[in-house]
């Protein structure tokens, strides 16, 4: 008794067999090109696939203007612009009363000048035509969701490219691309288009987003456990602009709402503050996997810092009231980094949170009335624990005692005499730590050119090396040693 | 009413899903078809004619179909007919239909409450005749009144549906059987497997699966295939169900997975469409 799968699925067995292509492709490796045999097959194009659509006016509407007035007024200003002829940006504006948009709205994607017009007028059928067209367009030509569409990856490349551009010259994302990326992410296998689909995630709507989850999260995690690390990375990034790109809207069109109704604003607020909570929840869950499956990897790290560089700031920068600190999968591994870089990194996103949160407590003490958002004890308490372990780790060679975070770094005296270290309670600091010592070196090396014993606690008086690691450019650190640890000693 | 729709039938569709056209107006039928014979024409001079030979003038016809519609709230279907006629004999010379074509929307929804003023809401489209004049045609749609035709297939799912709901219609003269075509691919070469059933027997079986006259639900449409596909193995010791629908002939339609259908009985005609309609706008939205 043999049972067979249901073979109902097209895409499915397509895919598989363009997968399998393409990895006999990768392990064959170089083949000389034999002449008529390399040729790609050109596939017949669809008489209705409009990929790429040359502006032109419309003709048909003069038709209707012909039965209203009988007769074409020679004399009339009203007779529009043709589309063919806009050029240069003064054309524009000296025409601007009296352009009429093409016949076919696509072809205002590729038109600096059509987009700069569409943008001005506000015209809600002109946004309906383009979103029927864009949405139709981007199901169709997709190449991993059609089954015969996998040979024309170059073609909806660029024209995902384009879509991009659009996206960032309006500053504004498409919702029919949107719509597109929650229907498309689940099927896709993070090969085809790859940057360009990532880009794209990056104009995604925050404000209007109630299923992030399971329309983004969820298969952008999927992906991104099972890849390689650069794809992480560029996940990461994407996931930051998108951050940056919410944010920005966010401070811009808080400025022009200043006026409305006090209510509506706090829903939206936040709506959006919920939100953009979830994605920095979410972005930290998988950066703590992603540290663990690729072993506490400086690059990585350096997205994963370069987002939170973006969090710390919310409060200052774009006057979104949250703040969410990095979770420990984070801030240890970068705290115990080997790399002097990422050390800087987190001094100076520990600097700004700093400066967020006394901006924060002043704020509350300072207004009368009481404030919708104002940021919880835990948030202080979570960010102070934070600083004990910091400042033990840099300063008062404390962390193995003061730290009692869970994933942190206490420990107990037993424990520590088994590593053999003499004298443990004085040797991890600035001077001692991993992602330090280079400097330390070249510091005894220039001090005392000629003592080989690299004798580490000649470096004592704290003031003078620590000028000479400012001078290294250690901007981060600079800033948060000078902000949150106070020098009892002025050792010489 | 069902003559002036009469020569719909027996012929084979290909259908399309068609997103809304901007700036349409019934009122101008016939000054579209002048501008869309003056298109054609431009299109054969560029070397696109598919007759070789003799010199035809194509003219294109635009009209309303009013009696294909679900209701009076649904836009009107229009259709597009080209025809030649030689160029040699003027007026007496017969014109010849080549290709036609017509845009529909049945559907119990009002579809225009939530779409703008300058739309108009024509889901379906089906053609016709040659591939290049669909073409033509259809460009020029997309040119004029910036809609997006795209294909419209028809999932094995679809099909099994199409299947259920037309065995329960009730015809008076059987001539034709019902017939299930599933495509085997898992072999190097192509086969297909084409399952006839008399139309009065597929009909009993849906009536004992139906359990509300009006109404199908999915379980009532896996019962009914189920039946069919257990009905084949105990014969053929052959299993459809791991098979692919390709294609469902019924007495009162037939529908192919490549997304072509056949009318066969203008009374159900209405009904048919509205399936069609909405598998037109699922793909729409």
């Amino acid at each position: 008794f043999q049972t067979y799968f249901k073979n109902s699925e097209g895409p499915w067995k397509a895919a598989i067999d363009a997968l399998r292509r393409r990895n006999q492709e990768n392990s064959l490796g170089l083949q000389p090109l034999l002449l008529g045999t390399a040729q790609p097959q050109s596939r017949k194009r669809k008489w209705n696939a409009q990929l790429v659509i040359p502006a032109s006016s419309t003709n048909r509407n003069s038709l209707e203007k012909n039965k209203e007035k009988g007769c074409v007024d020679l004399y009339s200003t009203s007779v529009s612009f043709p589309v063919e002829q806009l050029q240069t940006f003064p054309q524009l504006l000296q025409n601007i009363h009296r352009l009429e948009f093409p016949s076919q709205m696509g072809s205002v994607l590729t038109n600096p000048l059509l987009l700069h017009y569409m943008n001005c007028m506000k015209d809600e059928s002109v946004y309906l035509r383009l979103y029927y067209w864009m949405s139709q367009t981007l199901q169709e030509e997709c190449t991993w969701c059609v089954a015969d569409n996998s040979q024309c990856e170059e073609e909806f490349k660029d024209f995902l490219e384009t879509v991009y551009k659009a996206e960032c010259f309006l500053q504004e994302g498409f919702s029919s691309c949107e719509e597109f990326l929650y229907k498309s992410l689940p099927l896709w296998d993070g090969q085809s288009c790859r940057s360009q689909v990532l880009k794209l995630v990056s104009w995604i709507s925050l404000r209007s987003f109630s299923e992030m989850k399971s329309q983004l999260c969820d298969p952008l995690a999927q992906l991104f456990f099972t890849s390689s690390i650069y794809f992480k990375c560029s996940v990461l990034e994407s996931l930051k602009e998108l951050l940056q790109n919410s944010l920005i809207w966010h401070m811009v069109h808080l400025d022009s709402e200043a006026d409305s109704q006090a209510h509506s604003l706090n829903t939206t607020l936040s709506g959006l503050v919920n939100v953009v909570a979830e994605l920095i929840r979410f972005v930290g869950w998988i950066s703590t996997v992603a540290l663990r499956l690729e072993k506490n990897s400086t690059f990585l790290l350096y997205f994963i810092l370069d987002f939170y560089e973006t969090v710390c700031d919310m409060y200052l920068k774009y006057n979104l009231p949250l703040l969410i600190m990095p979770p420990a999968g984070v801030f240890y591994p970068a705290l115990l980094s080997m790399d002097s870089v990422t050390l800087n990194q987190l001094c100076y996103i520990m600097y700004r949170y700093r400066t967020n949160l006394v901006a924060a407590k002043e704020n509350e003490r300072s207004k009368k009335k009481i404030l919708q958002f104002k940021f919880s004890s835990q948030t202080y308490q979570e960010y102070n624990q934070y600083i004990i372990a910091m400042v033990g780790c840099l300063w008062t060679s404390s962390a193995f005692q003061k730290d009692n975070h869970p994933q942190g770094l206490g420990m107990d005296d037993e424990l520590l005499k088994k590593t053999g270290v003499q004298e443990y309670k004085t040797s991890f600091n600035i001077v001692y730590h991993p992602a330090m010592m280079g400097y330390a070196l070249c510091f005894l090396q220039q001090a005392w050119p000629d003592d080989t014993t690299f004798n580490f606690s000649l470096i004592k008086g704290r003031n003078w090396y620590l000028e000479y690691l400012y001078a290294q450019g250690l901007e981060g650190l600079k800033v948060f040693i000078e902000s949150s640890i106070n020098r009892v000693s002025q050792a010489s | 009413e069902s003559q002036r729709t009469a020569f719909l039938l027996c012929k084979q569709w290909t259908l399309y899903s068609v997103t809304p056209l901007y700036k349409f107006s019934s009122a101008l039928l016939k000054d579209y078809a002048k501008l869309l014979s003056a298109s054609i024409a431009a299109e054969k001079q560029k070397g696109l004619a598919v007759e070789v030979g003799v010199e035809l003038d194509i003219k294109a016809v635009i009209s309303i179909l009013p009696d294909l519609r679900h209701s009076d709230r649904d836009q009107a279907a229009i259709l597009v007919q080209l025809s030649t006629r030689s160029s040699f004999s003027k007026k007496n010379s017969a014109e010849k239909l080549i290709w036609s074509g017509w845009f529909c929307c049945v559907s119990e929804d009002d579809l225009s409450e939530n779409l703008l003023e300058d739309f108009t809401c024509l889901p379906l489209f089906l053609a016709n005749g040659a591939e290049t004049y669909t073409s033509i045609v259809g460009s020029w749609f997309q040119k004029t009144f910036d809609c997006c035709f795209r294909r419209l297939t028809i999932s094995p799912l679809n099909l099994s549906w199409m299947a259920a709901m037309w065995t329960g219609c009730k015809v008076d003269k059987t001539t034709s059987a019902t017939e299930l075509v599933f495509s085997v691919s898992c072999l190097p070469y192509p086969l297909d497997i084409s399952y006839a059933i008399h139309t009065e027997d597929a009909k009993a079986l849906w009536d004992t699966v139906q359990k509300t006259p009006g109404e199908i639900t999915q379980e009532e449409v896996d019962i009914f295939m189920d039946c069919l596909y257990s009905h084949f193995h105990r014969h053929f010791k052959i299993h459809l169900s791991t098979m692919r629908l390709v294609k469902v002939s019924t007495a009162i339609a037939s529908a192919h997975c490549d997304g072509s259908v056949k009318f066969l009985q203008s009374q159900y005609l209405t009904g048919v469409l509205m399936l069609l309609t909405e598998l037109a706008l699922s793909q729409i939205q």
